[in-house]
C-alpha cells in the first residue's frame, strides 16, 4: 500500500472567495478552481482546465446542482461536471481532478496529494 | 429482364418530379434526360428570390450528385431537336441519338411575346429562366426605370424582381381592366393596386401597348389611348405559350391554340409518348401552376408502372405573397347571383379584401378571394374541396368567430376527412401526415417534411401541416408542461409573474421562495434576465453576480482561449472621427484584434480579464458606454444613412435609429434583440431581418416585427403602416414588453410569433388595438426601465468590490492567465486553435 500525505495549500481568505461561484487559484504552475456554496456551506476544488476544449475556464462557470450532486458548468460550451466526483455529467468528456478543501482561521486550504 | 428506357425531354420542375416519382415506384427503367438550360432543374416558382439573395444553387431542386446517385443520365445544354417515332429514337442538338421505349415530353412553356412594333429593341426582356434573370440584372446597370408588361401573377412576380433590383421606378402595365384577371375580381384588384402602390409600384390597367419606342434601346412605351410612358427597360410577362413545337414536328397531335393533347394518363396521340406540365393540353386546358404539373408527373409515372391513376383536371386555387401582400384565390372565385351568394369584407384602412361565395342554401362554400390577409386560405380551400357543411354563420370564415370559443381552427382540422389533400404539390393527405406523427414519431415540421415530403413544394401548406401535427400530438396527450428546469417547476412566464408579485430582487431570494436545490446553468441566467427585465438593477449587484451567464458576469464576450471581446455602443452606427481614433488607440495599447461587426459596431478581441476595467476606463472617459454585446439584451439598431445624405432617403433614419437604440439600450429580454431603421424601401439597413425593423414611407414609418437572420432566417412582418415616430415607439414599447413577458427562455421573436396562437393577427390586435388592455401598463413599465438605465461598465469600474472580480487569479491578482496563447494572421493576433484532448 502506498502512503499518501496531503499537503494543504493556503489558497486565499474566505472573504476573497466568491459566494455561490468560483475563483481561480494559482498553485505553482497549476491552476485550481475553487467553489463556495453558501446555501450548503460547502467548498469544492477542481482543476481549472475544462477537458472538452482545454480551456482554463471552469472557475468562471456557474455552479449548481443536479439532484443532490453539486456541479459546475463550463462557460464555453456548458459541459457540466460533478464537483463531488469530477465525472462529466453531459456527454463523455474525461472526468476532472477534484481536491479536498478545508477552512481554518478564515483561510481556505486546498489539499494536494504528494 | 432488360430495363426499359425512358427519355425525358426537359429538365424543369415537372421533368425532375417525374424522375423522383418513377424512381420511387420502380427500378425497372433507365432514365435519360435532355435539358435545354445549362443547369439542373431549379425552383422556378421562387425565381424572384434570386434577386433577393438566393443563389442559383439555393434554388436548385437537387444536389449536384443526385442524378448520378440515382443512375440517371443527364445531358444539359442539349435540347432534343427531333423525335423519330417510327424508330423510337431522338436526336439531340449536339448530335446524340438515343432510342427509347417511352418518351416523356416536359418541355414546359415559353413566355408569350406579343407582336408589338419595337419588341426586339435592346432592354426588352422575358422572365422565365435564371439566364433571363441574369440578363435583366446586368441591364439594370443602365436603367433607372422599368416596366412590366402584364399584371398577372407572373407579371407581378417580375415587378417584385425589379423592385429588388433597386430601380427608382417600376411600372406595371395590364391590358385588362384589373390585375390578376384570372384569379381576382375588380374590387380585390382595387385593393391589391392600392397596396402595391403604397409599396412603390405604379400600376396602369386598361392599357394596350401600341409600340415600343427608342432608337436601339427602349426609351418609352406608347399606348393605344395616345399616352406614353418613359422607361429604360421592359420585362414581358403577358402569359405563357406551351412548348409544343417538337411534338408538332414529329406529328403528335397538338391543340389549335397550342399544347400537346393528352388523355387522362398523360399519353399523347402516340401512346409511347407522354406529355406533362405546361406543355400538355388536357381537356382544352393548359395548367400553368406547379401543383397540377406535379400531379401529371405522378399520373404518367403511375401509368408506366401499370398503376392506372388518372388526371382529373386540377383545382387552380392559389395563394401567394406578391411583394409582401398576401393574395389568394380558391374554388370558383367569381361565381355570383343567381348561382351563389357572396359575403364580402372590405377594410380599406388595413388593405384587406375578402370574398367568399356560398351556395344559395348556405350549406356549401364554393370559392373566394383573399387580399391582404390570407391566413384562412388553407382552411377555406379544404372546406371547398371536401364539401364541408357550413355553420349558420359562414361570415365567421373570414371575420373569425366573434365572441364564441377559439376552438374553430382545431375543430376545422378535426372535421377534415383523412383523405383531405393538405399538400397539393406532393399530393399528401391529412391521413398520411397524422400517421407520420402517430406511427413514425415526427414531432416537428422538418421531420414531417423529410418523412412525407409534405410542404416541400410551394410551402403554402406548412402552417396547416404544423397545426395538424400539434393537433395530433395534443390528441395523443403529448402536451409537455413547459417548466424551466429541475429547480423551478414553473414556466418562464409564471416565474416572471411570481417574481413581480413577490417583489423578489435577487436570484437567491427567488430560489428560496420559488425553487429548490442549488440552481443550475439553465435557471440562473433565466432568472437573472427576468430580474433585469423587471427591476433593471445593476446585474452584478452582490448576490446576482454569480447567477449571471459567464458573458454577463464579466460584461464581455468570452472567446476562444479565455480572453474577452469588447464592443462599445455606437448608436445607429454613427461615430465621430475623434471616437474612432480613441478605439484605435485603446486597441493598440491593449493589443486587441479589431473587426467591424455585422451590426455597424467595432469589436475588439483578445482582452485579458484584468485589462477589461482598464480598457473601459479609457472608453468611458472618451464618452463611450457598454454595447451589451454580452447580454441577452438589445444589441444594436442598424441604420442606413437616410435623408441627410442619401438622394433616395425619405426620412432621417440615422437620428431615428439613435433615438431607438438609446431608448432600449441595455433592455434585458428572453434572447438578444436586434433592430434597424431604413430610410426608404430600398431597405439598405435590412430592417426586415430584425426583431423589430422600421422602414421610412412617404407618410411615416412602417414597423416590421419578429424577423431574424441566424440559422433559420425569417422575414419580419408588417405590424403597422405609415405611423409617426412617437406612435411607432409606443408600439415597440408594447411589443417588447409583451415579448419579454411571454416568450419562452432563449426564444427569439420570430419563433415566439410562430408559436403564438392567432399569429400576426393576434399580435397586431394586442399591440395596435390593445385587445388585452395592457398597453398603458406596458408603456409605463418600459418608461420605468428606460429611466433606470445605467451603463453597467461605468458602475463596475467605480465599485471596488465588483472590480476585484476582474482578475484571473484570486491569490495573484497582478498576474494574467499564462495559458492564453495567440497566433498571428494578416498582421493581427488571433486566438490559438482549440487543442483537443
Amino acid at each position: 500500500m502506498i502512503e499518501t500525505t496531503t499537503n494543504w495549500f493556503a489558497a486565499c481568505r474566505v472573504e476573497d472567495a466568491v459566494e455561490n461561484g468560483g475563483v481561480c487559484v494559482k498553485c505553482g504552475d497549476d491552476q485550481i478552481a475553487l467553489f463556495y456554496f453558501t446555501r450548503r456551506n460547502e467548498w469544492y476544488a477542481t482543476q481549472n482546465l475544462c477537458p472538452h476544449r482545454q480551456q482554463m475556464a471552469l472557475s468562471r462557470g456557474m455552479i449548481g446542482s443536479s439532484g443532490e450532486d453539486p456541479k459546475i458548468a463550463c462557460p464555453f460550451h456548458k459541459k457540466t461536471f460533478s464537483l463531488a466526483t469530477g465525472e462529466c455529467l453531459s456527454g463523455d468528456e474525461c472526468a476532472i481532478q477534484t481536491y479536498p478543501v478545508k477552512i481554518e482561521n478564515g483561510l481556505v486550504y486546498i489539499g494536494l496529494k504528494n | 429482364m432488360k430495363h426499359k428506357k425512358i427519355v425525358i425531354i426537359g429538365n424543369g420542375m415537372v421533368g425532375y418530379k417525374f424522375c423522383e416519382k418513377i424512381i420511387s415506384k420502380s427500378n425497372d427503367f433507365d432514365l435519360i434526360i435532355f435539358g435545354e438550360e445549362p443547369r439542373r432543374a431549379y425552383d422556378r416558382v421562387h425565381l424572384s428570390e434570386y434577386f433577393n439573395g438566393k443563389s442559383a444553387d439555393d434554388l436548385s431542386l437537387s444536389t449536384e450528385t443526385w442524378y448520378a446517385e440515382q443512375g440517371i443520365t443527364l445531358y444539359l445544354n442539349d435540347p432534343v431537336k427531333e423525335i423519330d417515332r417510327d424508330n423510337k429514337t431522338i436526336h439531340s442538338s449536339k448530335g446524340l441519338t438515343v432510342t427509347y421505349d417511352y418518351l416523356i415530353i416536359a418541355t414546359g412553356s415559353a413566355p408569350f411575346v406579343p407582336d408589338i412594333p419595337g419588341i426586339d429593341k435592346e432592354g426588352v426582356f422575358v422572365y422565365r429562366t435564371i439566364e433571363d434573370l441574369n440578363l435583366i440584372k446586368n441591364y439594370t446597370a443602365y436603367a433607372k426605370t422599368g416596366a412590366v408588361l402584364g399584371g398577372g401573377l407572373l407579371g407581378l412576380e417580375a415587378a417584385k424582381a425589379l423592385i429588388d433590383l433597386n430601380l427608382e421606378e417600376t411600372n406595371v402595365i395590364e391590358f385588362a381592366p384589373r390585375l390578376m384577371p384570372r384569379q381576382i375580381d375588380s374590387a380585390g384588384s382595387g385593393m391589391l393596386q392600392s397596396k402595391l402602390k403604397a409599396l412603390g409600384l405604379n400600376i396602369y390597367t386598361n392599357k394596350g401597348t401600341s409600340s415600343i419606342e427608342g432608337t436601339d434601346r427602349i426609351s418609352s412605351l406608347k399606348f393605344n389611348d395616345g399616352s406614353e410612358l418613359k422607361t429604360d427597360m421592359l420585362v414581358i410577362s403577358a402569359g405563357i405559350r406551351p412548348r409544343d413545337e417538337l411534338a408538332k414536328l414529329s406529328g403528335i397531335e397538338v391543340g389549335t391554340r397550342g399544347g400537346i393533347i393528352v388523355n387522362e394518363y398523360m399519353q399523347t396521340s402516340d401512346p409511347a409518348v407522354f406529355a406533362i406540365g405546361e406543355c400538355a393540353l388536357f381537356d382544352h386546358n393548359i395548367y400553368g401552376l406547379i401543383a397540377p404539373g406535379y400531379e401529371m408527373a405522378e399520373v404518367a409515372a403511375a401509368k408506366l408502372c401499370d398503376d392506372n391513376k388518372t388526371f382529373k383536371g386540377f383545382d387552380m386555387s392559389t395563394k401567394l405573397k406578391l411583394i409582401g401582400v398576401d393574395v389568394a384565390s380558391f374554388g370558383d372565385p367569381f361565381t355570383t347571383e343567381p348561382d351563389a351568394r357572396s359575403i364580402i369584407f372590405e377594410d380599406s384602412h388595413k388593405g384587406i379584401y375578402k370574398r367568399i361565395n356560398i351556395s344559395n342554401d348556405g350549406k356549401q362554400l364554393l370559392g373566394g378571394i383573399l387580399i391582404g390577409e390570407a391566413e384562412a386560405y388553407n382552411m377555406l380551400l379544404q372546406t371547398v374541396n371536401n364539401k364541408i357543411l357550413l355553420s349558420p354563420n359562414p361570415e365567421d370564415l373570414i371575420l373569425g368567430s366573434r365572441g364564441g370559443s377559439s376552438q374553430t381552427e382545431n375543430a376545422g382540422l378535426a372535421g377534415l376527412p383523412d383523405d383531405a389533400l393538405i399538400c397539393s404539390c406532393e399530393g399528401i393527405s391529412k391521413g398520411t401526415i397524422c400517421n407520420a406523427v402517430n406511427e413514425d414519431g415526427c414531432e416537428s415540421v422538418d421531420a414531417l417534411k423529410k418523412c412525407t415530403k409534405a410542404g416541400t413544394g410551394c410551402g403554402g401548406c406548412i402552417p396547416m401541416v404544423k397545426d395538424l401535427m400539434l393537433h395530433t400530438m395534443k390528441q395523443n396527450g403529448k402536451y409537455v408542461r413547459n417548466v424551466v428546469c429541475e429547480h423551478f417547476h414553473l414556466s418562464r412566464q409564471e416565474l416572471y409573474d411570481l417574481i413581480k408579485i413577490h417583489n423578489l430582487k435577487s436570484y437567491e431570494q427567488v430560489l428560496d421562495n420559488l425553487g429548490k436545490g442549488d440552481g443550475c446553468e439553465v435557471c440562473k441566467p433565466l432568472v437573472s434576465s427576468l430580474l433585469a427585465s423587471l427591476w433593471n438593477d445593476m446585474i452584478l449587484k452582490k448576490g446576482n453576480d454569480t447567477a449571471q451567464d459567464s458573458n454577463d458576469r464579466f460584461l464581455a464576450n468570452i472567446q476562444k482561449g479565455g480572453t474577452y471581446s469588447v464592443v462599445p455602443r455606437i448608436p445607429g452606427g454613427e461615430i465621430t472621427p475623434e471616437k474612432l481614433v480613441v478605439i484605435g488607440q485603446v486597441a493598440e495599447k491593449y493589443g486587441l484584434y479589431t473587426k467591424i461587426t455585422g451590426g455597424q459596431r467595432i469589436d475588439m478581441f483578445g482582452a485579458h480579464l484584468s485589462d477589461l476595467p482598464l480598457i473601459w476606463e479609457e472608453l468611458i472617459a472618451a464618452g463611450f458606454e457598454s454595447g451589451h454585446a454580452y447580454g441577452k439584451a438589445l444589441r444594436t439598431v442598424k441604420s442606413c444613412v437616410g435623408s441627410t445624405w442619401c438622394r433616395f432617403g425619405l426620412h432621417d433614419s440615422v437620428s431615428y435609429a439613435i433615438r431607438i437604440e438609446e431608448r432600449y439600450r441595455g433592455l434585458r429580454a428572453p434572447h438578444k434583440l436586434k433592430s434597424a431603421v431604413s430610410g426608404c424601401i430600398r431597405e439598405c439597413a435590412e430592417a426586415q431581418s430584425k426583431d423589430f425593423g422600421i422602414i421610412a414611407t412617404e407618410k411615416g414609418w412602417n414597423l416590421y416585427v419578429c424577423g431574424n437572420g441566424g440559422s433559420k432566417p425569417q422575414h419580419a412582418l408588417l405590424l403597422a403602416a405609415d405611423v409617426d415616430s412617437d406612435t411607432c415607439i409606443k408600439y415597440i414599447d408594447r411589443f417588447l414588453m409583451f415579448y419579454i413577458r411571454t416568450a419562452d427562455p432563449l426564444t427569439r421573436t420570430a419563433p415566439w410569433l410562430n408559436k403564438m396562437e392567432g399569429g400576426m393577427e393576434y399580435l397586431r390586435n394586442v399591440v395596435v388595438n390593445d385587445s388585452l388592455g395592457m398597453a398603458e401598463q406596458w408603456e409605463l413599465e418600459m418608461q420605468a426601465l428606460v429611466d433606470s438605465y445605467q451603463c453597467e461598465w461605468k458602475t463596475a469600474i467605480e465599485d471596488p468590490e465588483i472590480r476585484k472580480r476582474f482578475n484571473h487569479f484570486v491569490n495573484a491578482p497582478e498576474e494574467k492567465d499564462p495559458s492564453v496563447k495567440f497566433d498571428e494572421m494578416r498582421g493581427q493576433k488571433k486566438a490559438a486553435d482549440w487543442t483537443l484532448a
